[in-house]
């Protein structure tokens, strides 16, 4: 299976997406991300039982921080699917990427670019 | 436990606004557990003010730094030589490292990034209840160890009052009734004897009715 998807997704591999906490997606958005897509096993199949739900609600956490700064919680989004979907997976980092060129660039880059 | 909950960061947002220079302080002890002001939380907040300050287009330095405890002289003195290089402190401890913090730093303002709710226990992770509300004279003996001061919405001392249905309060029919639950314990205890008897008046001028409190242990004061 030599599926494509956007060349714009860099992956970070975890264990779980239950590893996955809120800081770490705020430090991608400090960073200059201009989205964040956590994608984690299907519900109910995860391994260590929580981990997804876990991921989940921390996904909700930080749109809503997104929301206050201004930057905007569209930019994060959680998805679930197992391991053997491949071309779910593709189509998912084409959507991500579809929604992200639609929103622009993460503002805070832009304003970060300016100031130095 | 000191219970304490987020506080919205856009109410701290107002408090930081104009500052330059911003430290973030947690505590290691009650908040962390009931993640609201530990070392995470510190990361979380420093990080949302980050971004909220860039987003404006404003220059902000913003520290994180979480202590062992913000309500021991020891500890809060950790801070001592860098405390004067900022605008604005945010403690998220419980109130009383605040005011601590605000006592000891007399010159920074101080605000609070929590707010200090009761002093309770984990019943599972994210829920957090009362137990007790510190009244100075602790009558858990003869109640079974269930305390009315802190879990009868009426701090009755001989109940139930006439509100108490299927053992649920008459303040939320989801809350338990105290008294029942007094009863109950002293039940399996075989104490029911001990519910025949009446309490007499409590001495309240060790709770907050008789002024701020003091505790003086002069057996170990050096
Ligand atoms: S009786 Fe007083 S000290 Fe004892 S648990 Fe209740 S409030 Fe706390
Ligand atoms: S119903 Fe029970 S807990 Fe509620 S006020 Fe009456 S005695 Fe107290």
């Amino acid at each position: 299976m030599r599926l494509n998807y956007p060349t714009s997704i860099k992956i970070i591999r975890v264990p779980c997406t239950g590893k996955v906490d809120v800081i770490h997606m705020l430090r991608a958005f400090e960073k200059g991300a201009d989205g964040v897509c956590v994608i984690g096993c299907m519900e109910g199949d995860c391994h260590y039982k929580a981990g997804n739900f876990r991921a989940r609600k921390r996904v909700e956490q930080v749109q809503k921080i997104l929301n206050t700064v201004g930057i905007g919680g569209d930019r994060v989004k959680m998805f679930n699917l197992s391991s053997g979907e491949g071309p779910l997976f593709a189509k998912y980092a084409k959507e991500i990427h579809e929604k992200i060129m639609e929103l622009g660039p993460n503002p805070i880059k832009l304003k970060k670019n300016k100031a130095a | 436990m000191i219970v304490a909950d987020k506080k919205p960061v856009e109410e701290i947002i107002e408090f930081v606004k104009d500052d330059k220079k911003i430290l973030i302080l947690g505590c290691n002890e009650c908040v962390t557990v009931c993640e609201a002001g530990g070392k995470k939380e510190v990361g979380v907040l420093a990080s949302t003010l980050r971004m909220y300050f860039l987003n404006q287009g404003k220059d902000v330095k913003i520290d994180e730094i979480t202590l062992e405890r913000q309500c021991d002289h020891e500890y809060l003195e950790e801070i001592r030589d860098v405390a004067d290089e900022y605008d604005a402190i945010v403690s998220i401890a419980c109130g009383v490292g605040v005011q601590f913090m605000a006592e000891k730093y007399h010159s920074i303002p101080v605000y609070p990034g929590v707010n200090t709710c009761f002093l309770g226990a984990t019943e599972k992770r994210g829920l957090w209840t009362e137990r007790c509300q510190a009244c100075g004279n602790c009558l858990l003996a003869i109640t079974g160890g269930i305390c009315p001061v802190s879990r009868c919405a009426k701090r009755i001392l001989n109940g139930p009052c006439g509100g108490s249905s299927k053992g649920k309060c008459e303040i939320d029919s989801n809350l338990d009734c105290a008294w029942q639950l007094i009863v109950d314990r002293l039940k399996a205890l075989d104490r029911l004897d001990d519910y025949e008897k009446i309490c007499p008046i409590k001495d309240w001028s060790t709770d907050r009715a008789g002024g701020p409190r003091k505790v003086v242990r002069e057996d170990v004061q050096i």
